[in-house]
């Protein structure tokens, strides 16, 4: 599947709710809500939720999965969502060259699907984070690179275990590949360990698969998109990044 | 019958948990342990006649019970 | 399905107890903390010697904890009417009307007994009992609050504690998916036996839709919803209920553990089937479990209940009657529901995973009659359980009066001033008050997409309400919620420091531009059955209800922890205040720490008198605890300032408000600046009194730092020459400089900033 190229960037939502996006809701999902409001106020779509137990997925031209604690983030965080009914079902989506959002908890049940490489362990001071982050974008070709090229995106993280992990030779793959997405930075984009919140291995925040249509991320979008509350609005070029990514 | 199965992050992996009862140990006074690991240990218990248990627990462990990106696991059936 | 109860009298009843007289029999009584008295009000209402399991559901019933025994006849002077009350005391939570339809509830409750033994599940327990509370009458959560009071950082088991309680707090909210906005920390030697874990929740609800516990309908069933019962927490109410002895931080088995995954599925699969119309009564089993929920339910419709204990889903083998109707495990609740919706309840409860069972049935006969395994357990007639509950007139004792009087005591702590240095005391008094961002950094402020201010804006929590229920007119409406008490004040006098709880809420409220529309409470007292404890919570009361009346902010829910006692030394009496208000547009909040250099007014009360009677800067300097006056209070001038702050606000005109407390004005002002790296220059003049030092250092009521928007400066003191009992004052600015500079004195910036930063005890 060739990766959309700037010249297919042109938004495709409008107000009267077009798109079809799907969200899929696991027990302990509660990221769920402020989903749904976020997509209806800001960008006029009315995303479908879709249960955990499903075997099939609507047609659908998106599907998100939200954060949340699903299935208490029992056995690991991600890890029983994974095998949920519904998975096999956004599999197959994903295999099609489907658009997938991951958000925290929906980034954990990426990698534990396997639909992103990688793993998403304890944080290294051992304690839940609520902050707010900064991003930098990296480097590759994908709908997400292009729309945040240059950008440093002020997100608010709110994890336990957010600390991606991957092996030398994953690691190497994500960064010949153009694949990771979004580093933690200081407020001017430069990248290092001290700006790391959870000790993320080359302080990966978000990554894309390879074929640039799944995006899986730590910090939440959807609650960084009115000045109101907490002052950044980043998050809106996220998930406008993200109804842009598919055709 | 009963199995056990201890799922532990690998070699590699930082280990912040096993990291941190280190270095309180070591405050309080039991000297510099070479390391400490934390590992999540799991039983499972089966009918004596369930077949191919064996493999079935072994399944259990690699598909599930671990997370092979950045966990290794050992069986053991007590 | 259908339960048809055995005919009661063919059931045989167990052995009564063996009341021969001896010390297994003493033991008994001992263990269950009944007196004799009350003992032989137990075998009036049954007119017979009762069965073990009964005597356990009296004890439990009639705990302090469950009875409120001590406090009830103190409780009923509280002011609990408005015309914004929608509910008041006496269901799960208290709920206020605060725009169109859309309703709050909310409530506070402590978890102090349990917190203390195991830190951890304790205030997880906590935050899980409060939740419950508010969304078993159908309200969403959408804000957690919680104020904890620890020992003093040097005290060896305050690191310990502080470490599992944030921990255990954080991980069910943050795991439950509701924001832990605010709340207040403080740490006192009163504590040092105790510590104070008082969780509070604030919920959405529509006005016609608010549900209650009532167990109606002869013939209806009971079903019992969530977790399976363990032997966790058997007696917790009882511990609640009594002091403890050192020893007692080893007895863990009587602590519940949480599950905050199955909270909420219960939260969804509740509002689900309230939605729906699905059940008649709704009541969480919290402190004495099945039994306390079995009564209460019973008890506000008038009805009887037939229970099968054989039927309750349980995760432990051969467990008695006794256990079953005492365990405290949690996340459990009992519902009442009409046979007809029986099986499209089971449908949408197996959405949510849950498991239900039928476990009972609603009858006429007054009576709660529980079965297990062929004996008729408990045979209890309803009514006589809460009417005869013994309520008891505790003897109280006034207190000697503080051994220095105000004046004296100022001039004593000036003098303590001047020998300890200005400048050393400010950092002490940053570092005691200062940063708790280690802390709330654990706890998740922003899902749900309201979060407006949260901790680490330093002041009230403040959340954008977006609800379809809410009058049109008001899209940027906003809800306000604090939660505080001045211990300190307290221990000197009862009366005003519970009167300053209280206030100090509605000041946070007004410094954010709102509205006070009701409160909540956690009563935090000592052994009440020492005189001096219960003239404190009496006095307490009455500081309470003198403040709600003068502000107009009615009381609609609370809680009473009593025996805050280990080895025969009481807490400081610590009456936790929660209010909750309105803003009529979030856009307009002011903030409570400048985000840039700005001038600083003080908006303060025309006579401006500072007090050390229970300041900071007396705690800092070692000088009596019960010595001096608390800062006296001007009602109408407190009034006016609320007022005037909600007008400038309203008219776009507040940047930046601030109420002055803990530590005084250069304390607050100095936190103003600091918080984002900002310099300070104060100057009080005259109001820094004869000796230069007391407007700075002294506390007061009544009074703001403030800061307005570029170009409303003029309209602002325009204003101001209205006022008949506050005048606003020029006394400084924040600024870009590297120092904190006040009347003659000075600190570098980084100093300041270090000591602010090393509030926290560290393990």
């Amino acid at each position: 599947m060739s990766v959309p190229t700037a010249a297919s960037l042109t938004p495709k939502f409008s107000p009267s709710g077009k798109l079809r996006i799907g969200l899929v809701q696991f027990p302990g999902s509660n990221c769920d809500q402020d989903c749904f409001d976020v997509m209806a106020r800001h960008f006029g779509v009315k995303v479908a939720p879709v249960w955990h137990t499903q075997t099939e997925l609507p047609a659908l031209d998106a599907v998100i999965l939200p954060g949340g604690f699903s299935y208490g983030d029992y056995l690991r965080s991600g890890a029983l969502a994974a095998h949920s009914p519904i998975m096999i079902a956004v599999k197959a989506f994903v295999a099609k060259g489907g658009a997938v959002l991951g958000i925290c908890n929906g980034f954990q049940i990426l990698t534990e699907s396997h639909l992103l490489p990688g793993a998403l362990l304890r944080n290294s001071n051992r304690q839940f984070i609520c902050e707010y982050v900064h991003l930098a974008t990296a480097s590759g070709q994908s709908v997400y690179h292009q729309a945040l090229a240059g950008k440093i995106s002020r997100l608010p993280i709110a994890h336990g275990e957010g600390r991606f992990y991957i092996d030398v030779d994953g690691l190497k793959r994500l960064q010949d590949q153009g694949q990771i997405a979004l580093r933690y930075a200081s407020p001017t984009g430069l990248t290092g360990p001290e700006f790391n919140p959870n000790g993320a291995v080359d302080q990966i925040a978000g990554i894309v698969s390879a074929n640039g249509r799944v995006l899986g991320l730590m910090p939440h979008p959807e609650r960084a998109t009115d000045t109101l509350l907490g002052g950044s609005t980043d998050g809106l070029a996220v998930l406008e990044a993200f109804l842009s990514s598919f055709t | 019958m009963t199995y056990e199965i201890i799922v532990q992050l690998k070699a590699e992996v930082l280990d912040p948990e096993g990291r941190a009862i280190q270095e309180t140990l070591a405050r309080l006074g039991f000297g510099a342990l070479k390391s400490v690991n934390v590992a999540k240990r799991y039983s499972i218990e089966l009918d004596a006649k369930a077949p191919q248990a064996d493999e079935l627990v072994q399944r259990i462990a690699r598909e599930y019970l671990a997370n092979p990106v950045s966990e290794t696991f050992q069986v053991r059936k007590l | 399905m259908q339960m048809t109860p055995p005919v009661i009298n063919t059931l045989p009843r167990p052995a009564a107890i063996d009341e021969t007289p001896g010390p297994a029999f003493d033991q008994l009584q001992k263990k269950h903390k009944l007196t004799t008295t009350e003992y032989a009000r137990v075998k009036d209402i049954l007119g017979r010697v009762p069965t073990l399991a009964e005597l356990g559901v009296f004890s439990a019933m009639w705990s302090e904890h469950c009875s409120y025994k001590s406090s009830r006849v103190h409780l009923k002077r509280l002011p609990t009417e408005g015309p914004a009350v929608v509910v008041g005391p006496g269901e799960n939570a208290g709920v206020v009307r605060v725009s169109g339809k859309l309703c709050l509830a909310f409530k506070m409750e402590s978890h102090n007994h349990p917190s203390y033994i195991e830190p951890y599940q304790g205030a997880a327990t906590g935050v899980g009992g409060i939740l419950r509370d508010v969304f078993c009458m159908g309200a969403r959560p959408i804000a957690n609050l919680n104020a904890l009071r620890f020992g003093l950082r040097s005290h060896e088991r305050t690191p310990f504690l502080v470490e599992h309680v944030v921990k255990g707090i954080g991980d069910y909210g943050n795991c439950i998916g509701v924001p832990t906005v605010g709340g207040n920390i403080s740490f006192d030697e009163s504590y040092n036996g105790n510590c104070l874990v008082n969780a509070m929740t604030v919920g959405v609800i529509h006005e016609d839709h608010i549900f209650k516990g009532y167990a109606t309908g002869q013939g209806n069933i009971v079903v019992y919803l969530g977790s399976a019962t363990g032997r966790d927490g058997i007696h917790g109410a009882s511990m609640a209920s009594g002091s403890f002895a050192s020893q007692d931080a080893n007895s863990r088995s009587t602590v519940q553990v949480g599950d905050p995954f199955t909270e909420k599925l219960l939260l969804e699969a509740t509002l689900d089937v309230l939605d729906k119309g699905l059940v008649i009564g709704l009541q969480d089993m919290g402190a004495a479990g099945l039994t306390s929920s079995a009564f209460e339910m019973a008890g506000r419709a008038g009805n009887g209940l037939y229970l099968d204990l054989d039927q309750v889903p349980v995760r432990t083998t051969a467990m008695s009657a006794y256990e079953l109707l005492l365990s405290e495990s949690q996340e459990r609740m009992l519902m009442v529901v009409e046979p007809a919706k029986w099986p499209e309840l089971q449908r949408v409860l197996a959405k949510w995973q849950l498991a239900c069972t039928v476990i009972g049935v609603v009858t006429d006969t007054g009576r709660v009659q529980i079965h297990h395994q062929g004996h008729l357990e408990v045979d209890v007639p309803v009514d006589p359980m809460t009417e005869l509950a013994p309520k008891y007139e505790r003897l109280m004792r006034a207190r000697p009066a503080p051994s220095i009087s105000g004046p004296s005591f100022n001039q004593s702590a000036i003098g303590a001033i001047q020998a300890h240095g200005p400048a050393a005391l400010l950092l002490d008094l940053l570092q005691d008050t200062g940063d708790k961002l280690p802390l709330y950094r654990q706890y998740d402020r922003h899902i749900g997409t309201k979060t407006v201010h949260a901790s680490e804006s330093q002041g009230a929590a403040v959340l954008w309400l977006r609800s379809e229920w809410a009058d049109p007119g008001e899209p940027y409406l906003g809800v306000v919620a604090t939660a505080t008490c001045n211990e300190r004040y307290n221990r000197l006098d009862a009366t005003l420091g519970a009167a300053h709880a209280v206030l100090k809420s509605a000041r946070m409220i007004a410094a954010s531009g709102g509205h006070p529309l009701a409160a909540t409470d956690c009563l935090n007292y000592g052994n009440p059955e020492d005189p001096e404890v219960m003239d404190d919570f009496s006095r307490g009361v009455d500081g309470i209800s003198l403040a709600c009346r003068e502000l107009d902010v009615p009381v609609v829910s609370g809680n009473v922890s009593l025996y805050n006692e280990t080895d025969g030394q009481s807490i400081a009496p610590t009456p936790m205040i929660g209010m909750v208000g309105k803003v009529k547009d979030v856009r307009l909040c002011p903030l409570a720490a400048p985000t840039g250099p700005v001038e600083l007014f003080l908006l303060h009360g025309v006579k401006f008198s500072p007090e050390f009677g229970g300041s900071l800067a007396a705690k800092a300097l070692g000088l009596p605890l019960r010595a001096g006056r608390a800062p006296q209070v001007d009602w109408a001038q407190e009034r006016e300032s609320m007022a005037f702050l909600r007008a400038l606000s309203g008219a776009g005109h507040l940047a930046v408000a601030r109420d002055v407390g803990d530590g005084g004005v250069l304390v607050c002002a100095a936190k103003m600046a600091i918080v984002h790296g900002h310099g300070l220059a104060l100057d009080l003049g005259e109001l820094a009194g004869t000796d230069g030092l007391s407007g700075y250092f002294g506390e007061v009521s009544g009074s703001y730092l403030v800061a307005f928007h570029s170009g409303s400066t003029a309209a602002a003191l325009n204003a101001a020459n209205d006022l008949h009992y506050c005048a606003l004052t020029r006394v400084g600015a924040v600024t870009g400089s590297d120092e904190v500079q006040w009347g003659q004195w000075s600190l570098p910036l980084a100093a300041a900033r270090h000591a602010f930063s090393s509030s926290l005890p560290l393990s």
